[in-house]
C-alpha cells in the first residue's frame, strides 16, 4: 500500500491561517498537576460558557478553516506553575490566570472574551510582596526561567500534530535525514556540547559517535521515559505537553547511529503520557512522518511505545532493555555496552526524554546557537521538578550555570514552614538528584550548578529533582527516606545492593530510634562505602549517597541522635522527650485531659508533670497546650 | 619486551590466550579469586561482587564481567578489596539460616569454605530471618530458600543448560527469592529433577531428598532380604567423600561398606546395563531394518523421559521402549531373586545407589511398581551412600575390596561406559556391529563418539550400513536435536540424550565437587575400567545368555517385554490449580475457566475474563457460576483458552463463551 504523506509546508500554513482567523486562544493547562486540581473541569465549564454566551469557539482548529472565530479553546501540557494550578492562559494578551475554578468561567467569559479585559482577581499575587501580575512573563517564576525545551509544553496542543509542525516541526528531522549524513549529525550534537539528562551527564554526541560505526544492519534507538524518582515529573511533563517533539529527537537520533526502530518506554505510571505518545506515534505514522521511506529519503522509521511495570530499576538501561525483552527488570553487567550489545544483542542507544527533546533544537539551530547558554562544560539548559518547602512548587527550566539561590528564592518564591508560610531564613538544605543524588546546603547557595560542580561535592544533577528542605527538617529521616526507597527498589540482583541497602536502612533506624552506639557509624560509612564501590548498577552504586551526604554536612545531627539519644529537629519520635516547663505551665489541665495513656499528673492550678515511662510520645499534650509549656516533642 | 597481548595481574604478566574475562585470567596466575556466581558453563551473571578485582584506570570492577585487555593493569588483593569482600560475605550470613552443624551441605558449603578463606569472624549486622516453608513436594529434591545466597546459578543452570526453566526469581530487593512460577512447588511444575541446581548450588538451598533412613530400615529389619543395585558413576566419584581424587575406582571397598552395612547381596547395575544394551540395539535394528520410525532416543536418563513427556510428546513413539537400567535391574531381581535365594517377594527390599536425584522419582513411577510393591524400594545417591558409611563408622580407605556378588553384579566395559556421555552409544555401537556384519570387534572402541561437546553429530559405518549418531547432554541440547528431529530437518537414526552435562558421572547425586577437571577425572576413570575387564561388549556376558534363557524367553521374548520395557504419556507441565475470580465462598453448579498464562493474556484472556465476570454479574448468576482464573491448558497456540464444565474450547471470543455457557445452563436449568 502506497500511503498517502502529509504535505509537511502545506498542512503548517494551514494551520497558520487557521490560528490567524482566530481572535483568541485560552489554554487550560491539562499537566497531571493541574488536572488533579480540577482543570478538566474547567475547560468543560469554559466551553459550555462559551456556548452559552453565543461566542464562536473551536476546539479544533480546521485545516480549511478560513472563517473566523472568536475563541479557540485548548488544552496543554504541564504549564510548570503547578503550584498555582488549574492554571489559565489567554493568548495573545499573554494573561495568566491562577487557581482557577469553574464558577470562576463566567468571569473569565464575561470580562475576557467578551470585553477584552483581564480578570483581577484570577491573576497572580506574589505571597511576599503582594504584587500582582496580568502576564505570564511578568511573573518572577517565570522571569528567571529560560524556557527552551518546555517552552512549547504550556501552550501547544500535544494531540495536534499540525500545530506542531506549523510551529516549525520535524523540520530538523527532514533535515538530519535529507541533508545531513549520520556522521554530521553525530557532530553536530557533539559540538553542542549536549550531555544525558537522565543522570549520568554522559556527552549525548559521543554516544551516537560510539554507536555510529558499530556493524550489523540493524539498530535500535530507545527513548527512556521511566522517571521514577520521586518529586521528579520533568520527562512526564514533556512527554504529556510536547510528545512530538520527544518523537522528532528519537528520529534525528535514529538517524545518527543508522537505525529503523525505536522504541519509548515509558512507566505506566503516566498513564497520560503513555496515552499522548502513543498518539504522536499514531499521528506520525497516518502523515508518513514515521513509516517507509520517511522525508523521501530512502529510509525507514518504525517506533513502539512500550509500558514499564512500576520497577525503578528499569530506569537502569539495562534492566529496561531486559524488561523491553519481556525479562525480568534486572541490570547486567557492563561491558559489553549497549553501544556495542544493547537490546536483542544489537547496537543500541538510550537517551532520556529531555536529552532527546533537546536534540531538533540543536540540529534546528545549530550547535553554536544552543551553546549561547549554560556553561562551557555543561551547555544549555536543565529542567528541574521544584518541590518540598518552597513556596512555588512546580517545573522549572533554567540555563545550567544558574545558582539554588536564584532557583529558591526568586524563581521558588522562598522557603516555607509546615503551613506553608515564607520563613525567611528557614532554608536548611536541599536534596538534588533523587534518591541517588545527595544534599546541597547553605555554602552551595550561591555555586553554578552544573554537572561538574554539584559531582565535585558529592551530589549529582540526576535527571533534576529539587527537593527543598527547611530547617524543621531531620536529615537522618531524610536519609532514611532515600533509602527506604532504594532499598524499595533494589532489583535483589548483587550482594551488596540487596543486602547493603536493607543493611544500611536498619543502621539508620538503629539511630533514629535511640539503638545506635559509637560503631553504629562508623559501620554504616563502611557499608555505604562498600556498596558504593561494589554494587552492580547505578542504582547500588548511588544508593548510599543520600546516607553519604548528609553525613558530610550534618554529622552533628547524626551525633546528636547517637551520642544525646536527641533528634535537633525533633521529628524522630523514639527519640522525643516530652517535658512540661514548670515556669509556663499554669496548670489548667487540658493536656492532662486529652492524654491517651494517662501520663500526666498534676494538682490544679499547679505545674504538671509527664511519666516518661507511660509516655507514648504522640505530641497530643503539645497540641493542646495554650501555653506552649510542653516541649521535646512534635 | 613484547607486552602487547599481557595483562599484569599483581605485578606479573600474563599472557591473554582467548580468556573470555579477567576471572580465567587470573587462574592462570594461580590465584582463585572468590565467587559464587561464576560458572564456566553458564553465562555471566555478577552478582556476588566477590571476584572484584582494581584496575588502574577502571577503578574496582568484577573480574567474571570484565574482558582482559592487553596492558591492564589488575590488582586482586589490595586492603578496600578484602574489606569489601569480606563485608558481602558478613552481609550473606547475615541473612543466612543459621543451622550450620544440622545443615546437609557443612560439609562442602562454599558459603563457610569462603567465610573461613576470607577471614569473616564476626557478623555484626542485624539477622531478622524469617523462616521460609521447605518445599519437600518431590522424591528427588529439598529446596531451602532459608538457604539461598540468590547467586542465580540454579536458575541459570536449569534455563541455559536444560532449558526447563523450572526456576526463577520472584519478587525484588531483599525480598528477592528463588523460586517455582505462581509460588508452586517443584512437583507441580515442569521441573525434571536432573538436580543441576543442587550441582550447583553453593549453599544447602537445593540438595538431593535423602532415602538414608528407609534403607536403615530396611536393614534392620530381620525380615527384610536388602539387595543393592550399584550405578556405574557412582564407582568413580565416592571416594572423594573420602579424601580420594575424583576417577579413582572404588568398586571393591564399596563392596566391603555394603556388606559392612548389612546389604546382603551387591549387584551391579551394568548388568542391567548390559541388558539394556541387548533390548536397546535390538529395538534399534528392528525399527531399522523394518523402516519404523526413527530416529529412536535413548530412554535410560529418568530426567530426559520427563522432559520427552513434558515438551517433546510427539516424539514419544521415538523413545525406546526399554526401561532404564535401573528398573530393569529392579524388575528382574523382584521377578528372580525371591526364587534364588528362597525369600518372599515382598521380603525382598531393593536398594539402588545412583549419582543421580531423577532416579528417585523414577523409583517411584507407577509403572515400575508390581501390585502396590515398587520394583526399587529405595534409591540412594553416592552422598547419602558416603554419609551412611560415615555414619557406620567405617574407615572407607581402609577396607579390604571384596567382589560383587552373582549372577546380577557381573558386567561387560559396555555396561560401566553407560556412565558417561556418549557410553550408551559406544555400548549399542559394540552389539550392533556384530549384529550387522556377523563378525566379532577386533577393538571394542568406537572413540568418535566420545567426547565433552554438547551435541556430536557421528557417521558410522558398520559393515554395510551406515548410521548417524547424535550424542547429545544437556537437556536444552536435547530440546535443539528434538526440533530438528520434528521439523524433518535431520535425518539421525540413534540419539543418545543423558541431562546432566558429561553424563551421569557429573549427576547430582554425586559428591558436591567446584574442581574445573572432576568431570574429565571421573570420565576416565569409567573408560579404564572398561579397559581393564576382560569383556567389553555386553552380548559377552555370559550371565546375560543364562538369563535371557531361564527367565526372559530371549532377546525380545514376551517375558523380557513384560519385565524390560514401558511406556510413555504425555505429561502436563503446570498442575492445574486456578483461584476463584468472583466470591470463592459456596458450591456452584457450573465452573468455567479461563487461561491467563502468558500467551493467552497476550490474545486477549484478561479482557474476555473481565466481560465474563461482568456477565456473569449482569445476569445475577454469581451463585451459579465459578469463574476461575486458571494456568496453561497446555495448547497457547490456540488461546485464550477457556473451558466450561468439561467443555475445553480454543481460540475464545467472548461471544462463543457466553453461547456455550448459556447452552449450559439451560442444561442444568433442564
Amino acid at each position: 500500500m502506497i500511503q498517502q504523506k502529509m504535505d509537511m509546508e502545506a498542512t503548517g500554513q494551514a494551520y497558520r491561517q487557521a490560528r490567524q482567523a482566530v481572535r483568541r486562544r485560552v489554554i487550560v493547562c491539562a499537566g497531571t498537576g493541574c488536572v488533579a486540581n480540577g482543570s478538566l473541569k474547567v475547560y468543560e465549564a469554559l466551553r459550555q460558557e462559551t456556548e452559552a454566551r453565543g461566542l464562536d469557539v473551536v476546539v479544533k482548529l480546521g485545516d480549511d478553516c478560513g472563517c473566523k472565530s472568536d475563541v479557540f479553546l485548548s488544552k496543554s501540557g504541564c504549564q510548570g506553575f503547578c503550584q498555582a494550578g488549574p492554571l489559565v492562559t489567554i493568548e495573545p494578551e499573554d494573561w495568566l490566570y491562577v487557581h482557577v475554578k469553574p464558577e470562576d468561567v463566567a468571569d473569565i467569559v464575561e470580562q475576557t472574551l467578551i470585553h477584552d479585559r483581564p480578570v483581577k482577581r484570577l491573576v497572580y499575587v506574589d505571597p511576599a510582596s503582594h504584587e500582582a501580575f496580568e502576564q505570564t512573563h511578568e511573573i518572577p517564576f517565570y522571569k528567571r526561567q529560560q524556557r527552551v525545551v518546555l517552552g512549547e509544553c504550556g501552550n501547544i496542543d500535544p494531540e495536534d500534530i499540525r500545530e506542531y509542525i506549523a510551529r516549525g516541526g520535524y523540520a530538523a528531522a527532514k533535515r538530519a535525514f535529507t541533508e545531513m549524513q549520520p556522521e554530521q549529525v553525530c557532530e553536530e550534537v557533539l559540538a553542542s556540547g549536549l550531555r544525558g539528562r537522565g543522570g549520568g551527564g554522559f556527552p549525548t554526541g559521543r554516544k551516537w559517535a560510539l554507536t555510529l560505526p558499530e556493524p550489523g544492519e540493524k539498530k535500535f534507538v530507545i527513548c527512556n521515559g521511566d522517571e521514577g524518582d520521586p518529586g521528579a515529573f520533568m520527562d512526564r511533563s514533556l512527554m504529556e505537553g510536547n510528545p512530538h517533539r520527544v518523537l522528532e529527537g528519537i528520529m534525528i537520533a535514529a538517524r545518527a547511529i543508522g537505525a529503523d526502530e525505536a522504541y519509548v518506554y515509558v512507566r505506566a505510571e503516566y498513564p497520560l503520557a503513555v496515552q499522548r505518545i502513543r498518539k504522536a506515534v499514531a499521528d506520525a505514522e497516518e502523515a508518513g512522518i514515521l513509516g517507509e521511506d520517511v522525508f523521501d529519503s530512502g529510509r525507514n522509521m518504525t517506533c513502539h511505545v512500550m509500558e514499564g511495570a512500576g520497577a525503578f530499576v528499569c530506569g537502569e538501561e539495562t534492566a529496561l532493555m531486559a524488561s523491553i525483552e519481556g525479562l525480568r527488570g534486572m541490570p547486567r553487567p557492563k561491558p559489553p555496552f549497549p553501544a556495542q550489545s544493547g537490546l536483542w544483542g544489537k547496537p543500541t542507544v538510550i537517551n532520556n526524554v529531555e536529552t532527546l527533546a533537546t536534540v531538533p533544537l540543536i540540529i534546528a539551530e545549530g550547535s553554536g546557537h544552543y551553546r549561547r547558554l549554560g556553561t562551557a562544560g555543561s551547555p544549555g539548559t536543565k529542567t528541574f521538578a521544584v518541590t518540598g518547602h518552597v513556596a512555588n512548587t512546580g517545573l522549572i527550566e533554567v540555563p545550567f550555570g544558574t545558582t539554588l539561590r536564584e532557583i529558591i528564592f526568586e524563581i521558588g518564591g522562598g522557603v516555607i514552614d509546615h503551613l506553608g508560610q515564607v520563613m525567611p531564613d528557614g532554608f536548611k538544605a536541599v536534596q538534588i538528584g533523587g534518591p541517588s543524588g545527595g544534599c546541597l546546603t547553605a555554602e552551595h547557595l550561591d555555586m553554578p550548578l552544573d554537572f561538574d560542580s554539584v559531582k565535585k561535592i558529592g551530589a549529582m544533577v540526576g535527571s533534576g529533582g529539587l527537593v527543598v528542605m527547611n530547617r524543621d527538617t531531620c536529615m537522618v529521616k531524610i536519609a532514611h527516606f532515600f533509602m527506604r526507597f532504594t532499598q524499595n527498589e533494589s532489583c535483589g540482583k548483587c550482594v551488596p545492593c540487596r543486602e547493603g541497602t536493607k543493611q544500611m536502612l536498619w543502621l539508620l533506624e538503629d539511630i533514629m530510634e535511640g539503638r545506635a552506639t559509637a560503631e553504629t557509624l562508623e559501620l554504616l560509612e563502611e557499608l555505604a562505602s562498600a556498596v558504593q564501590l561494589g554494587s552492580l548498577c547505578g542504582l547500588g552504586k548511588t544508593a548510599p549517597n543520600p546516607v553519604l551526604s548528609t553525613l558530610r554536612y550534618f554529622r552533628s545531627e547524626y551525633e546528636a541522635h547517637i551520642v544525646q539519644k536527641r533528634c535537633p529537629a525533633g521529628q524522630c519520635k523514639a527519640l522525643a522527650m516530652p517535658e512540661i516547663l514548670a515556669d509556663r505551665c499554669k496548670g489548667c489541665g487540658a493536656c492532662l485531659r486529652k492524654c491517651p495513656v494517662n501520663a500526666i499528673a498534676g494538682e490544679k492550678k499547679m505545674p504538671h508533670r509527664i511519666d516518661a515511662g507511660t509516655c507514648i510520645k504522640c505530641g497530643t499534650c503539645a497540641q493542646v497546650c495554650r501555653f506552649d509549656a510542653i516541649v521535646g516533642v512534635n | 619486551m613484547n607486552n602487547g597481548d599481557m595483562v599484569n595481574v599483581d605485578g606479573r604478566d600474563i599472557r591473554i590466550e582467548g580468556e573470555r574475562n579477567l576471572l580465567e585470567l587470573i587462574r592462570k596466575a594461580h590465584i582463585e579469586l572468590p565467587t559464587f556466581c561464576y560458572h564456566s558453563d553458564l553465562s555471566v551473571y555478577g552478582a556476588c561482587r566477590l571476584c572484584i578485582v582494581d584496575i588502574d584506570g577502571m577503578g574496582v570492577v568484577t573480574s567474571c564481567s570484565t574482558p582482559p585487555k592487553a596492558g591492564m593493569v589488575v590488582r586482586t588483593n589490595t586492603a578496600p578489596l578484602r574489606q569489601m569482600r569480606r563485608m558481602y560475605l558478613e552481609l550473606l550470613l547475615a541473612n543466612h539460616h543459621q543451622g550450620c552443624a544440622t545443615c546437609v551441605k557443612s560439609d562442602r558449603c562454599k558459603l563457610q569454605e569462603l567465610a573461613v578463606r576470607m577471614g569473616v569472624t564476626e557478623v555484626r549486622f542485624q539477622t531478622k530471618l524469617e523462616a521460609k516453608p521447605l518445599d519437600t513436594s518431590n522424591p528427588s529434591l529439598v529446596r531451602d530458600p532459608n538457604k539461598c545466597i540468590l547467586c542465580g546459578d540454579c536458575v541459570r543452570a536449569c534455563e541455559e543448560i536444560q532449558g526447563v526453566g523450572a526456576i526463577d526469581f520472584a519478587y525484588r530487593g531483599a525480598a528477592t527469592t528463588v523460586a517455582p512460577a505462581f509460588g508452586k512447588t517443584l512437583s507441580e511444575v515442569a521441573c525434571v529433577y536432573c538436580g543441576l541446581c543442587a550441582s550447583v548450588c553453593p549453599t544447602g538451598a537445593i540438595t538431593p531428598r535423602p532415602q538414608i533412613d528407609r534403607v536403615w530400615q530396611a536393614l534392620s529389619d530381620e525380615r527384610k532380604t536388602v539387595v543393592v543395585q550399584i550405578a556405574p558413576a557412582v564407582r568413580v566419584a565416592l571416594g572423594e567423600m573420602f579424601g580420594l581424587e575424583a576417577g579413582v575406582v572404588t568398586t571393591g571397598k564399596m563392596v566391603a561398606a555394603l556388606k559392612m552395612l548389612g546389604f546382603d547381596k551387591v549387584f551391579d547395575t551394568s548388568f542391567a546395563a548390559d541388558l539394556t544394551v541387548l533390548e536397546e540395539t535390538t529395538e534399534f535394528l528392528g525399527r531399522k531394518t523394518r523402516g519404523e520410525r526413527l530416529p529412536q532416543f535413548t530412554s535410560c536418563c529418568p530426567a530426559w523421559v520427563k522432559y520427552a513427556e513434558q515438551f517433546c510428546p510427539e516424539l514419544l513413539p521415538n523413545l525406546s521402549s526399554c526401561r532404564s537400567p535401573q528398573q530393569m535391574f529392579g524388575s528382574l531381581a523382584k521377578a528372580t531373586l525371591p526364587d534364588t535365594l528362597g525369600i518372599e517377594r515382598e521380603d525382598l527390599f531393593v536398594v539402588s545407589i545412583m549419582p543421580c536425584t531423577a532416579k528417585k522419582f523414577e523409583a517411584q513411577r507407577p509403572e515400575f511398581q508390581a501390585g502396590g510393591h515398587p520394583d526399587v524400594d529405595a534409591v540412594l545417591t553416592t552422598q547419602e551412600f558416603g554419609r551412611m558409611i560415615k555414619q557406620a563408622g567405617i574407615q572407607f580407605n581402609q577396607l579390604t575390596p571384596e567382589s560383587l556378588d552373582l549372577p546380577l553384579g557381573f558386567k561387560t566395559g559396555a555396561g560401566v561406559i553407560f556412565g558417561v556421555t556418549g557410553g550408551v552409544s559406544e555400548a549399542v555401537l559394540r552389539f550392533a556391529y556384530e549384529k550387522l556384519t556377523g563378525v566379532k570387534l577386533d577393538s571394542a572402541d568406537f572413540a568418535e563418539v566420545r567426547g565433552p561437546q554438547g551435541v556430536r553429530i557421528r557417521q558410522i559405518k558398520l559393515g554395510d550400513v551406515e548410521l548417524k549418531l547424535a550424542i547429545v547432554h544437556g537437556l536444552k541440547n536435547a530440546r535443539a536435536v528434538a526440533e530438528d528431529v520434528r521439523a524433518g530437518k535431520a535425518d539421525y537414526d540413534f540419539v543418545e540424550v543423558m541431562a546432566c552435562p558429561g553424563g551421569c558421572i557429573a549427576g547430582a547425586g554425586q559428591p558436591v565437587s567446584f574442581e574445573q577437571d572432576t568431570r574429565h577425572r571421573r570420565t576416565q576413570g569409567l573408560y579404564d575400567t572398561d579397559k581393564t575387564l576382560q569383556l567389553h561388549a555386553s552380548q559377552e556376558n555370559p550371565y546375560l545368555a543364562q538369563c535371557y534363557s531361564s527367565t526372559l524367553d530371549g532377546i525380545g521374548g514376551h517375558r523380557a517385554h513384560e519385565l524390560l520395557h514401558t511406556g510413555y504419556r504425555s505429561r502436563k507441565r503446570v498442575m492445574d490449580e486456578g483461584f476463584s475470580v468472583l466470591d470463592p465462598s459456596g458450591a456452584r453448579a457450573l465452573e468455567i475457566n479461563v487461561c491467563v498464562g502468558t500467551g493467552c493474556y497476550l490474545r486477549g484472556s484478561q479482557r474476555l475474563l473481565q466481560q465474563l465476570v461482568n456477565y456473569v454479574k449482569d445476569q445475577g448468576l454469581e451463585r451459579t457460576v465459578d469463574v476461575r482464573a486458571t494456568f496453561c491448558f497446555e495448547a497457547c497456540d490456540k488461546g485464550p483458552n477457556v473451558k466450561i464444565g468439561e467443555v475445553v474450547m480454543h481460540r475464545c471470543s467472548f461471544e462463543m463463551v457466553r453461547a456455550e455457557l448459556d447452552k449450559q445452563l439451560r442444561q442444568v436449568a433442564a
